[in-house]
């Protein structure tokens, strides 16, 4: 592994893998509390949060962008949060009545701006564009040490690292309330946690790790980092701290497997070209969770080695 | 309010302190309303909850008994009302509170251990970040070790019984220390041997002049495990010691004909008035 | 305007009267066999199964081409994205019901990763000599621009057989959705019906993925059921209002669509449903919001006047701001708090009827009438004029509150 893979490798690898990371984090806490559709609603509504803020700016750079689709997935946390409160109704009808209003709202937006001439489009929004990120400035490993090459490192790759960063620093400062919130809700309040600000919290930390990975891996990597490796990493253990773990072996493997499929992998069967690297890593996500679901030690819900209570 | 002549008709709720902030009983709660729609889940109830007693809230199904103890706790929101701790309000005094839900409220598929689970009552005290020491871990076994589940410490809590995750509750409400125990329909669905553990560890937290209170709905052992009973449908109907309150008079108050005679005949009752 | 009524009136050309018919018969379709999936609390199970059709939509297309044929062929796209979203679906109840994930967890994971599979599979497709002018990415948010008179047709046959079925599974999908178990008990079976349901969301699924996209599919799913909920109690009535209220997002979404350039055809259809939805979450008369807040607002202003009654009743200080402020405008207290003539006539008789409400509940045993002693249910609610005289007879002669 030479030059050319740290100028064309790296740096998308690392970036997914923290991506990935910065998801699978309060994934483990939204599939606990069975919202883990909530990543699906706040990864659709990505798309008219960067739209709106095109509008607004007129410009592309990144942080409008994504102050757009922040205030976009908080707007759907609130509105699906009015929906099912004001209407009585349930959480999952709640969420596909908001996100897919925005959505549609998002696209017709699009189609109504002349957005086309920018690099603004619905397939990037959904598929990202990690192959892209390359490190064009690195000669080699050595480039490591390159002051000036690391200046030109892609900007995804800063910005996903300090969201991944906060993600990991907020887990850990709210991981008692967080735990005991998810666990057993009426004691928590009966102990006076803010328990309507813990989970707006934690959706609000999902939303920001959304925003940040999407703009360079999409929003399907984002879903499926949410859900698949918290979900397999559940069925691997019965302690809320090694599920965690797990979780984030999981996501990384899901990063680096699915980036080296999609590089190399179509190279293996003799074609050509690379296929989606976003895609792959979702896929090897399900190949994780699939497994998961047919091995994993604690994947039945009686629970493996259950003795009888005495 | 200018009140010169006496009382021209008494209602029925004898004297109560109004004023809640004279008042420093464990727990105190005045003109409390809660309703789900339309309809009082409980409606202008005042109560008074002692320390160093054991005390029964009873009532039908949907009368109001659990609603009671999580409207009193903040749980869920009331159309009116006022609550005093010790003669404080709730915010200051929860430290002094140790409240245990309904076991079905939880998810018990939640992956942690027992002696997890009871290290969430050191919560209040250790707080956000600081370090849980083996001081702590031991606090936490010797109140496993109180109901009787110290065997049990590091088994996933999806493993026990109905009982025995009963009891891993009331030890997490030992681990708090507090004053104060709201215990939401402990003997709901438990086995012979955890009722008798549980109220055993309860007759010791009154000996230590702790106030208990209990959802309750078993009439056949409220005379042998109370001192005190708190009645209620939707309304109060009465509270007061045992052997003044729990009679057939009052229990038919509060049933109404969902309890037959004979059944009440059968109950361990104070001779009626 | 002109070229919206035009086209509302199926005068924008031969194709998109017939999209705009497909749509209707497909917003029926889809707005009754969601109310199922709102009903038994599924609602995002059509997610799933709706981001599940890409693998087969991208298979298909490359099975097509492998074998000679024209990969773009409507009919094969759709029935390879059938065959995907069946898998999708099967594998949700699976791991729903053999693993501890919940449902939720099971719907995230099959819709990603099944999304994620068909991205890999466009960019094969993509690669591939044929698939650049493959237009597959038009069933991401679908695309009736440029629509082939056949795609037209498909979509309104489709429709029509989507209704149709709708129509022959009404009755055991109406006793399913509400209940289940009555359903079971009169001889159903519970989870063919289920899966025939499930079926019926597939096939309008794979109809609406040329019409509306993937994505915006599952809003024709859900929110008219969403919306009819507002309207009515009735379980047959939501059904079919969700039917009409889909039908008429679907036309009238259509027809805006067809009206003017740059106005894609599903974010039009779903922004026609979310509008109908908005005015009927505020807006309609029993359940709607501002309903409900004028009901709550009159309800919580009850307890307090009852509770204020009650109080001045037993001479007792009133504290609570709220119930003093109800007091005052009802006339019952002056401002500086002493109660009027009329509130100490009231609290008098709120004090009687407590009285009579004691005697009631000694007298009679029957819980559903001293059930009723809530508080605020009025005691002339409750018992007729005669046995009121009776209570009266033993409490003895009414006295007034007193106070100046």
């Amino acid at each position: 592994m030479g030059a050319e893979f740290v100028q064309f490798s790296l740096t998308p690898i690392l970036i997914g893998i923290l991506a990935s990371i910065a998801c699978a984090l309060p994934g483990n806490f939204l599939v606990l509390r069975k919202q883990a559709l909530i990543g699906d609603a706040i990864s659709h509504v990505v798309l008219p949060g960067i739209v709106v803020a095109f509008l607004i700016t007129g410009s592309v750079a990144a942080l409008p962008m994504l102050l757009g689709a922040a205030g976009a997935a908080i707007v759907a946390v609130i509105l699906i949060e009015a929906i099912k409160r004001l209407g009585n109704i349930e959480p999952g009808a709640a969420m596909g009545v908001a996100f897919t209003s925005l959505f549609a709202g998002g696209v017709l937006l699009l189609e109504q701006s002349d957005t086309s001439s920018v690099h603004l489009d619905v397939e990037h929004a959904l598929m990202g564009n990690l192959e892209s990120l390359i490190w064009f400035k690195a000669q080699g490993w050595s480039s490591l040490w390159d002051l000036e090459a690391l200046a030109a490192l892609p900007h995804e790759l800063g910005r996903i690292a300090v969201v991944c960063a906060l993600v990991i620093v907020l887990t850990v400062i709210f991981w008692r309330p967080l735990k005991i919130s998810t666990f057993d809700e009426s004691f928590a309040q009966a102990l006076g946690l803010p328990v309507g600000a813990i989970g707006f919290g934690l959706v609000v930390t999902a939303a920001v790790a959304a925003v940040a990975a999407f703009d360079a891996v999409g929003s399907i990597i984002v879903i499926a980092m949410f859900i698949c490796p918290p979900a397999a990493a559940r069925l691997m253990t019965n302690r809320l701290e090694t599920q965690v773990t797990w979780s984030i072996v999981f996501a990384t493997l899901s990063a680096i497997l699915g980036y080296v499929f999609a590089g190399y992998g179509p190279l293996w069967f003799g074609a050509q070209n690379a296929v989606s690297a976003a895609g792959m890593i979702a896929t090897v996500s399900g190949i994780i969770l699939a497994l998961a679901c047919l091995f994993g030690p604690y994947r039945s819900r009686i629970g493996v080695g259950r003795e009888e209570a005495a | 309010m200018d009140m010169r002549t006496p009382l021209a008709l008494a209602a029925n709720n004898g004297h109560i302190p109004r004023d809640i902030a004279k008042i420093d009983a464990p727990l105190a709660v005045r003109g409390m309303t809660v309703s789900y729609g339309e309809k009082p889940a409980i409606f202008s109830v005042d109560a008074t909850f002692e320390a160093g007693k054991m005390t029964a809230i009873i009532g039908p199904n949907g009368a109001g008994k659990s609603t009671l103890l999580k409207a009193a706790l903040g749980v869920i929101p009331s159309l009116s009302g006022e609550v005093s701790v010790f003669g404080n309000p709730l915010g200051v005094a929860r430290d002094r509170i140790a409240y245990v839900p309904q076991r079905a409220s939880v998810d018990w598929d939640f992956p942690t251990t027992v002696i997890d689970v009871v290290m969430m009552g050191l919560y209040r005290k250790t707080g956000l970040l600081s370090r849980l020491t083996g001081a702590h871990r031991a606090h936490a076994m010797a109140c496993l070790d109180r109901v009787g589940m110290a065997d049990f410490a590091d088994r996933q809590i999806g493993q026990l019984s109905g009982g025995q995750q009963q009891r891993v509750f009331l030890s997490r409400a030992l681990a708090q220390e507090a004053d104060l125990y709201l215990l939401d329909e402990p003997f709901a669905g438990v086995d012979a041997a955890t009722e008798r553990a549980i109220i055993d560890v309860l007759a010791g937290l009154k000996a230590d002049g702790k106030a208990v209170v209990c959802v309750h709905h078993d009439l056949a052992t409220v005379s042998r495990y109370f001192d005190n009973v708190f009645l209620i449908n939707v309304r109060r109907i009465a509270e007061g010691p045992v052997t003044a309150v729990f009679t057939p008079e009052n229990l038919h108050a509060t049933y109404g004909g969902r309890l037959a005679t004979s059944h009440i005949d059968q109950l361990d009752l104070v001779a009626g008035a | 305007m002109d070229a919206f009524l035009n086209a509302l009136f199926l005068g924008a050309g031969y194709n998109a009267a017939l999209v705009g018919i497909g749509a209707a018969l497909l917003g029926f379709a889809a707005g009754a066999s969601g109310t199922f999936l709102f009903l038994r609390k599924r609602a995002l199970v059509s997610d799933a199964v709706a981001h599940a059709t890409l693998p087969g939509v991208g298979l298909a297309f490359i099975v097509m081409v492998a074998l000679g044929f024209d990969g773009r062929s409507l009919v094969g796209l759709l029935a390879g994205s059938a065959v995907t979203a069946a898998i999708g679906l099967v594998l949700v109840e699976w791991m729903s019901r053999k693993t501890r994930l919940s449902e939720d967890a099971a719907i995230g994971a099959v819709l990603s990763v099944f999304f994620g599979i068909g991205i890999v599979l466009l960019t094969v497709i993509q690669t591939m000599s044929q698939g650049r002018q493959a237009g597959l990415e038009g069933f991401l948010l679908g695309s009736t621009a440029g629509m082939l008179f056949q795609d037209a047709v498909v979509i309104a046959i489709g429709g029509t057989l989507a209704v149709a079925a709708t129509f022959i599974l009404r009755r055991p999908m109406t006793l399913v959705a509400f209940d289940p178990e009555y359903a079971a008990a009169s001889g159903y079976d519970v989870r063919k019906i289920d899966l025939a349901m499930m079926g019926l969301v597939m096939a309008v699924t794979v109809i609406g993925l040329k019409l509306v996209g993937l994505i915006l599919i599952v809003a024709m799913l859900i929110i008219p059921a969403v919306t009819a909920r507002f309207w009515t109690e009735k379980s047959d009535t939501v059904i079919w209002s969700a039917g009409l209220l889909g039908a008429a997002s679907g036309y009238v979404g259509a027809a805006i669509s067809a009206s003017a350039p740059a106005l894609p055809t599903g974010p039009i259809i779903v922004l026609v449903s979310a509008a109908l939805f908005t005015l009927s979450l505020f807006f309609a008369p029993a359940r709607g919001v501002a309903a409900a807040v004028i009901r709550r607002q009159r309800f919580q202003a009850r307890v307090h006047h009852r509770q204020g009654l009650l109080a001045l009743a037993r001479q007792e200080p009133i504290h609570d701001k709220l119930t003093l402020k109800v007091l005052g405008r009802d006339g019952l207290i002056r401002p500086d708090g002493v109660a009027t003539d009329t509130g100490r006539a009231m609290a008098a008789k709120v004090a009687r009827d407590e009285r009579r409400w004691d005697v009631a509940r000694e007298v009679h045993h029957d819980v559903s009438l001293t059930g009723r002693y809530d508080g605020l249910t009025p005691i002339e609610d409750v018992f007729t004029p005669d046995e009121i005289a009776q209570f009266d007879v033993v409490i003895g002669k009414p006295t007034a509150v007193e106070g100046t």
